[in-house]
């Protein structure tokens, strides 16, 4: 390919975002005076709702396509691993607005800026997820985080959600620059920015002596944290839970879904695209993270009593699970498994995204005007008050915990698979054990549901749209783990067609 | 081959049932949900009478095959199909829960069209553990059934419900998760998720004695074993009468059916070379249980320990070895145990229903000379306590007779241990009918008592003919499992390293 004449067409999403939200924030800035909030926000919900339905669109398409393309010089990829991730991004985020419309408008915080930095946050995310140079993977990442710097803060005289937003924001910039100090080594070692470039010349580079072996496995240690940082798994899971608690709920979804699967894509196209040569390397600290990962996160779990916090301890083992998947790949310097085993990554963390999004979505239906259900005693009771929305609740834990007929079974069986294949079958005993700790905190909430009576008989409030959501999406859950199939099977090509 | 989907109709029409029985809502429907479910859980058990009019018992292959691939990407099928060994279950499972569903009739009056809808799902649920044979499958379905039984246990059970069902799930739960590495490894060696693939897969003894382990976890469990049946007597106790019966005379089998189709055929030589460990178990629960059993005060824990000292039989018969392959009398034995134990468990359950529905206390002391004020059902009682005894010409007594006839041969010793069981059965059965049923009356709410109506009735009537029938004409049913029992012995002696 020529650099001659740019060819845009693989980066058309992106750009066709960035229009949407150029136009969002126009509408924003210059709705008439007149002109009533309310429909100020409807205009803007729906422009928002607009643009991820284009964009999806777009991507949908692309997917179809089978073929790898490059842009901007090979700065940036679509093949079809970004395509997957990036409509799983788009449905993340359009389900989030879905649900928040209702929450933020009753606290006064649906103003225009929810809408751009979620999308500018997208946007972010989406240049992350095909990126193919380091620059290219910074500035998306530096985009989505800023953006969700501030959307934490969103709700400013709360003083908690601004603790949140300058704690994420100091240990996120740490991470960042953690992140470029290692990626600076590596430039140093190979000269090149080009991640899919970087792969041949790492290997000269291991060639060449022992000094630029260190000098890449000291980079690599750097980047590793600072990716670890943006998945949030032991040691770097600090920011989770007091995030997870601080931000509004909505933000929380935000924080806590799409950007999940630009950091799934962050460390596929860094590690597996651009490190391969050294994966035995960074397979062994995946591994010590996903154990540490699996046993705070579930251990620090049960203590909780507010549910947002529950959850946010329960994705940092969920985070454990998912790297366990990402350290299966190589055995023995043998790429055989590959494909099956970051698919049934893949698989863990659409899982993951679909079930974070239902169950604080959850969180948001049980909350009304000056109320918040984020404490665990919120949901005793949920069976006599609605029975459709605790049966609903009762899948979502079911489908964390891993019991069939859920999805969040399947994506269990697979990474646990991947790893006994890659023979490391003590892992996958570790992994079941601290997964049986895990079931206890869900078992808890329904219990709160079924066997106890409820403190709160207010009806809930929320409005028909999200309602649907919530149904469709608990029975996403069930329904993909009744026929999972048809998207295990893409995962796995789908890896195949981007290794 | 058979081309209809009498399997899948067996698993899912409860299933679905239950799922329509759920949508009738509230209690002011509670009428039309009971009636509901009736007529489901009737439909369940007619679907199941192709099984046993059809079936050919004398081959031990699988039959009313059903095969179709359902996730690709781990070569996971949707394949069911019955032998001798599990066939019977099906048209058992749908029986008791004809029997819940009406149990839970009157004495059911909050969120009934939940309760009811829990019961049908678990049923379909334990009928496709009994019809799996994809690893999978069979996962899928033996690991669902703890939501259901979490629920009706947690809901609608007694005072201290809540620690029972947690710790039923816990227990479990962890016993299966390791069960879950196991197969996850056999799919990984073998390529597939087909169990009688993994029948004549080769292992290494080490391999098997590691896969041994993690089946044994669950299933021991599950059947209980002692040191890990610390859980049955808390879930009995606190259980509704439903819960109790379903737990007794189905998900107990689950295990020990577990047994059959894992154990023993994929890990034939750690079977071999384990099976002193699991006599000993089993008969530490047959003597040391069987004594537990006789101490306890409250009516509930003492069947359930009982259930314990059943089940133990059951293990006994599966693991006696001679000549390398398992006494094939002894396995039959303990199959039949296990159909036997459902009938009388659930029955003796009931029994301690009808009485806690009127008196609403379990224990053994407050209660003396029911017979007075309730002839009728203390016939009933008195029988079924004789049939968990061991009497012969009840169902019971045919199980535990093929099982000492089976250790006799094995070793003297191991049957002079089982054949205790008579003792103590009788000793705690009927001692507990003693203080129950004869004697004077005890006290004024004794005196009150009603004799049993037309609904309770029927249910002991239909258990009463159940077993007493299997205790005079028990050829049927070792019929049916005969060949499949061979083959299993034969398929065992042969070493797979």
């Amino acid at each position: 390919m020529t650099a001659t004449t740019p060819n845009l067409i693989p980066a058309y999403p992106e750009l066709l975002l960035f229009g949407m939200i150029a136009l969002i924030m126009l509408v924003d800035a210059f709705w008439p005076k007149a002109g009533t909030a309310e429909n100020k926000g409807r205009a803007l919900f729906w422009l928002s709702i607009i643009a991820l339905a284009l964009t999806g669109a777009l991507s949908l398409a692309m997917l179809g396509a089978a073929d790898r393309s490059y842009a901007f010089t090979n700065m940036f990829v679509v093949d079809q691993m970004a395509n997957l991730l990036k409509i799983g991004a788009y449905v993340c985020v359009g389900i989030t607005f879905v649900y928040s419309r209702r929450y933020m408008a009753e606290r006064g915080l649906l103003s225009g800026e929810f809408y751009h930095l979620s999308l500018f946050a997208l946007l972010g995310g989406m240049i992350m997820i095909s990126a193919n140079n380091f620059l290219t993977l910074y500035l998306g990442l530096e985009l989505m985080s800023l953006s969700l710097y501030a959307m934490i803060a969103l709700n400013r005289d709360s003083v908690i959600s601004t603790e949140a937003a300058i704690k994420y924001f100091v240990l996120g910039a740490l991470a960042s620059g953690l992140l470029l100090y290692g990626l600076s080594m590596m430039y140093g070692a190979s000269g090149t920015l080009d991640i899919a470039g970087n792969t041949t010349t790492i290997a000269k580079a291991l060639a060449d002596g022992v000094a630029k072996r260190n000098m890449v496995l000291f980079g690599l240690v750097f980047a590793v944290a600072g990716l670890a940082f943006k998945l949030g798994v032991v040691p770097f899971h600090m920011w989770i839970p007091d995030v997870y608690h601080g931000a509004p709920t909505p933000v929380t979804l935000m924080v806590g879904s799409a950007p999940k699967l630009a950091a799934f894509a962050m460390m596929v196209r860094l590690l597996v695209n651009g490190l391969s040569h050294v994966a035995a390397d960074w397979q062994e600290m995946l591994v010590i993270m996903a154990v540490l990962s699996l046993a705070l996160g579930n251990l620090g779990a049960i203590a909780q009593t507010n549910i947002k916090r529950m959850l946010a301890y329960s994705t940092i083992s969920h985070m454990g699970f998912v790297l366990l998947g990402l350290a299966s790949g190589v055995v023995d310097g043998n790429r055989l498994n590959a494909a099956d085993a970051y698919g049934s990554a893949l698989f863990y963390i659409l899982t993951y995204t679909l079930t974070t999004l239902a169950s604080f979505g959850m969180v948001i239906l049980l909350s009304r005007k000056g109320f918040e259900a984020d404490k665990l005693e919120d949901f005793k009771g949920l069976n006599s008050r609605n029975p459709w929305y605790a049966l609903l609740m009762l899948i979502i834990m079911f489908s964390l915990t891993g019991i069939p007929p859920t999805m969040g079974f399947y994506a269990k069986l697979a990474v646990l698979q991947a790893a006994v294949a890659a023979h490391m079958t003590w892992l996958a005993v570790v992994a079941v054990v601290f997964s049986l700790i895990g079931a206890f905190y869900y078992l808890r909430v329904v219990k709160l549901m079924y066997f106890d009576e409820p403190l709160d008989h207010e009806p809930l409030v929320a409005d028909a749209a999200s309602r649907t959501l919530l149904s469709l999406n608990g029975a996403a859950l069930l329904l993909l783990g009744l026929l999972p199939g048809g998207l295990m099977g893409l995962c796995v090509v789908v890896m195949r067609t981007s290794l | 081959m058979q081309s209809f989907p009498i399997l899948t109709l067996c698993i899912w029409a409860p299933i679905i049932g239950g799922l329509l029985v759920m949508a009738t809502g509230g209690d002011k429907n509670a009428k039309l949900a009971r009636n509901l479910a009736l007529l489901f859980s009737l439909a369940s058990l007619a679907v199941t009478l192709p099984l046993l009019l059809d079936f050919n018992s004398s081959t031990a292959g699988f039959q009313f095959v059903e095969r179709s691939v359902w996730v690709e990407r781990f070569h996971i099928e949707y394949y069911l199909g019955v032998d001798g060994i599990s066939m019977l279950f099906v048209p058992l499972t749908a029986f008791i829960t004809v029997l819940v569903v009406l149990a839970g009739w009157e004495v059911i009056d909050t969120r009934v069209s939940q309760y009811m809808g829990a019961f049908l799902i678990l049923s379909g649920l334990m009928v496709g553990v009994f019809c799996a044979l994809d690893g999978a499958l069979f996962y899928f379905f033996f690991e669902a059934t703890l939501i259901p039984m979490y629920v009706i246990i947690g809901v609608w059970g007694g005072q201290n419900r809540v620690y029972a069902a947690f710790k039923f799930f816990l227990y479990t739960l962890a016993g299966s998760l390791l069960t879950l590495v196991a197969i996850v490894y056999l799919y990984t060696k073998s390529g597939s998720f087909d169990i009688t693939a993994w029948h004549n897969l080769p292992l290494s003894l080490t391999e098997q004695k590691y896969i041994f382990v993690a089946f044994l976890l669950a299933f021991a469990a599950k059947v209980p074993m002692w040191p890990v049946h610390t859980w049955l007597p808390d879930a009995h106790v606190q259980a509704p009468t439903g819960g109790s019966v379903v737990l007794a005379a189905i998900m107990l089998k689950l295990g020990a059916y577990g047994f059959l189709r894992f154990s023993l055929p994929i890990a034939p030589d750690a079977s071999r070379d384990l099976a002193g460990l699991m006599i000993a178990l089993s008969l530490i629960a047959v003597v040391y249980i069987g004594l537990v059993a006789l101490v306890q005060a409250d009516m509930k824990k003492l069947v359930a320990y009982s259930s314990i000292a059943h089940m133990g039989f059951v293990t006994l018969g599966f693991f006696m070895f001679k000549d390398g392959s398992p006494i094939g009398m002894a396995v039959e034995g303990g199959i039949v145990q296990m159909i036997s134990h459902g009938f009388i468990s659930g029955a003796m359950f009931l029994c301690i229903g009808v009485l806690y529905d009127r008196m609403h206390t379990r224990e053994i002391s407050d209660y003396g000379g029911v017979v007075n004020t309730m002839p009728k059902f203390a016939a009933f009682a008195v029988l079924f306590a004789m049939a968990n005894s061991g009497l012969p010409a009840t169902s019971g007594f045919v199980g535990e007779f093929m099982v000492i006839l089976g250790a006799v041969k094995f070793n003297f010793w191991v049957a002079f241990f089982a054949a205790t069981t008579l003792i103590f059965g009788a000793a705690y059965s009927l001692w507990m009918v003693k203080r129950v049923y004869f004697g004077d009356i005890a006290n004024d709410h004794v005196r009150h008592l009603k004799d049993i109506g037309a609904r309770e009735f029927t249910i002991l009537a239909l258990l009463a003919i159940a077993v007493l029938y299997m205790g005079i004409n028990p050829k049927p049913f070792t019929d049916v499992m005969h060949a499949s029992v061979n083959e299993l012995a034969q398929h065992v002696a042969k070493s797979k390293i």
